[in-house]
């Protein structure tokens, strides 16, 4: 048997993977080894295997994300700091046939959106919410977000967020499930392939039910942040790991509209 | 045909507008003095009338940003409050006029600054005229002096705001949207199709087909030699505004010496105070702002010629007399008389105040 | 038995040599290579492209979508 070269493999017909034609080939803004170009990517995938395209209106954020109208080839709106939920409620309210998300990050989310997000949530608007959470403000330099752990630095909190003067991380994702109009809350992270698929199904299954109006369907992606985390991607993800995971543990808070008792 | 004709509040006349002129949405917040157009619409179930989406909002932020949503998918969308609310509202409005989003926006202005009072004022004339939130932008201003010109201001300011793709502000006071008056209504349109949206508005976020390329509605460009190409198209823009569509009304200025320049309630009051001094004797004219931007600069400037002198009256500490003095250029005195934070002036007040400021003076 | 063969394609140029590939592979083919790219990145390469068996996790991990991947069966 001859030996196969790498021009034998190497053709259309034998591909089982590329990026997916919801991407533009806009290079992303992002840091080498940031979570959102993953979490980008299941979006468009997910759209892609749909087929709603032309269906799909995304709301981007303030943030390191808020670009993400050049990565995305849909129809998008850049809503201002934390406002995205409520510019989501207006699209889907005049087009309920189509399918909305926002994509936030923590300090959008989390601080200074919070009336929105907690508002648009216990409406019961049937979008899409995809929380990107790292613990601190990517864009503005790593300022401490409302996510950021207890004791981890930032660059205004540079001896770590102490409680005592900073008050307490906050569990957006947990808060939200225990409103009547959430139906389905999970928690995720993109930086193993086993937690890429979950994360995807996740996003699939919050779009599919956005066609049934069950209500919200509410995704965090526990992410990294290298640079503001002053680490390597790879050291990032395993600090990530022995950190974010223990505060904010994987796995599904809210299913079929019944909170997930441990 | 017969004439359909309503007793009705400012408040309620411009939320029935919104519905007749087939309006896709309005999302707001209750504030005194204007809660009637969210309650006169809540009433009237326009989901079951036309179709449109009526939300109750979170707070103004949450509701000038749905106005966004809605207005980038190319809808028809109003939103209503009052001082304090559109203070908050600012930073949407900015990001509206960034993003170059027709919408209108009803301010029923009342005393300020801070809470300030619920009675009537004209004290957000800067904050309407000027752009109000950050970066250089404006609004188109019109300024009703009737209930039936709330009414009508609706499908005006529509039309401005698709032919500009800008916001369009309707500067009430408390009077104009607590009084009742008659109203002509005008027909029920029909609201335009999903199809026919996307013919007029092809910019607009309705969801991309193969046939054209996504739609973004954004007002960030982070290359600062693009963003000031972007708003030199932008200033030319606002003077095409100031050329074709500067609006008023002259009143007995053919022969007039003296000049009373006024908007909404003040005109009313004003009017009052030309017949007191035309009883005396002296020549006064009204000169009834419609749009306050654009400003009617070119025609105050050429009127100045022909008259002794200008009275401002506002029901502000003096906001409007400063773009008057702008546009007289000192050829003749230019003062001002307001009551304000709530007090509305008497026509007798007026009367004395140009026969002191600007006859005395 | 058939005999699964991979091979990933690497956009060197789009590539920001993050290395997230390099863990998620169960093969261990992929490394950073020693030369930099235009934009100065150690971008990532199939250092043992034999043990690729195409299973794609290298692609689906990373953020950049710089991966392509390609599989055949090998009587």
């Amino acid at each position: 048997m001859a030996e196969i070269t790498l021009q034998d493999i190497i053709k259309e017909e034998n591909l089982v993977y590329k990026k997916s034609k919801v991407m533009t080939d806009n290079t992303l803004s992002y840091c080498p080894g940031c979570g959102h170009g993953t979490a980008h990517r299941l979006i468009a995938e997910v759209i892609e295997e749909l087929g709603i395209q032309s269906e799909t209106i995304g709301v981007s954020p303030v943030g390191c994300s808020v670009l993400m109208y050049n990565f995305l080839d849909i129809d998008m709106q850049q809503a201002a700091h934390g406002r995205a939920p409520a510019v989501a409620t207006a699209i889907k309210r005049i087009m309920p046939e189509k399918y909305v998300f926002t994509y936030q990050g923590d300090g959008d989310l989390a601080a200074i959106g919070t009336a929105e997000t907690i508002h648009a949530c216990n409406r019961g608007e049937n979008i899409t919410i995809i929380f990107i959470n790292n613990g601190i403000y990517g864009m503005t330099g790593g300022q401490m977000a409302p996510t950021t752990l207890e004791g981890m630095p930032a660059s205004t909190c540079p001896f770590g967020r102490d409680i005592e003067l900073m008050g307490n991380p906050l569990k957006m994702t947990e808060l939200v499930a225990n409103l009547a109009g959430v139906y389905s809350v999970s928690r995720h992270s993109v930086h193993t392939p086993r937690n890429v698929r979950k994360a995807k199904k996740a996003i699939l299954q919050a779009f599919e039910s956005q066609k049934l109006k069950r209500g919200v369907s509410f995704i965090e992606i526990v992410s990294n942040c290298n640079s503001g985390w002053k680490l390597t991607p790879r050291k990032a993800n395993e600090w990530m790991e022995e950190n974010m995971f223990p505060f904010y543990p994987l796995g599904d808070i809210k299913v079929d509209g019944q909170l997930v008792t441990k | 045909m017969e004439k359909e004709l309503r007793l009705m509040k400012g408040n309620e006349a411009i939320a029935e507008a919104a519905i007749r002129a087939g309006a896709d949405a309005y999302f707001g917040y209750p504030i005194t003095p204007q809660s009637e157009v969210i309650e006169y619409l809540m009433a009237q179930q326009p989901h079951k009338r036309t179709g449109m989406v009526v939300l109750q909002a979170e707070s103004e932020v949450s509701a000038i940003n749905m106005i966004y949503g809605a207005a980038a998918c190319g809808r028809m969308a109003m939103t209503s409050s009052s001082s304090p609310g559109i203070s908050l509202k600012q930073e949407g409005i900015s990001y509206i006029a960034g993003a170059e989003l027709p919408c209108l926006i009803l301010n029923v202005v009342r005393g300020g600054p801070g809470l300030g009072t619920i009675q009537p004022a004209q004290s957000d004339y800067f904050q309407s005229t000027k752009g109000g939130g950050h970066g250089d932008y404006r609004l188109v201003v019109l300024a009703p002096a009737s209930v039936q010109e709330m009414y009508d201001s609706v499908e005006l300011g529509f039309d401005l705001a698709f032919k500009y793709l800008n916001p369009v502000m309707v500067l009430a006071d408390g009077i104009i949207g607590q009084m009742m008056e008659k109203v002509e209504l005008g027909e029920q349109k029909v609201r335009r199709t999903p199809e026919e949206i996307i013919k007029q508005c092809p910019w607009a976020t309705t969801g991309k087909p193969e046939s054209r390329d996504h739609n973004i509605i954004t007002s960030l460009d982070l290359v600062a030699a693009n963003q000031e190409k972007f708003n030199i198209k932008l200033q030319a823009k606002y003077k095409e505004i100031q050329d074709k569509e500067v609006r008023y009304e002259m009143i007995n200025c053919e022969d007039a010496d003296y000049i009373l320049v006024a908007y909404g309630s003040s005109a009313r009051l004003s009017m009052k105070a030309m017949d007191i001094l035309r009883a005396k004797g002296i020549k006064v004219g009204i000169f009834r702002l419609i749009t306050l931007f654009p400003f009617p600069s070119k025609q105050l400037f050429e009127l100045a010629d022909k008259v002794k002198g200008f009275l401002a009256v506002e029901m502000s500490a003096g906001q409007m007399v400063e773009d008057l003095q702008l546009a007289v250029q000192f050829k003749k005195p230019v003062k001002h008389f307001g009551r304000f934070g709530g007090v509305i002036p008497s026509p007798e007040e007026i009367a004395d105040a140009l026969e002191q400021k600007i006859i005395g003076g | 038995m058939a005999k699964i063969r991979g091979a990933v394609v690497v956009d060197v140029e789009g590539c920001k040599g993050c290395g997230v590939c390099i863990p998620a592979c169960p093969s261990e083919v992929l490394d950073l290579a020693k030369e930099v790219n235009g934009k100065g990145y150690n971008y990532s390469f199939m250092k043992n492209p034999e043990a690729c068996v195409g299973c794609a996790n290298c692609a689906i991990v990373c953020p950049d979508g710089v991966i392509s991947v390609y599989k055949v069966k090998v009587a």
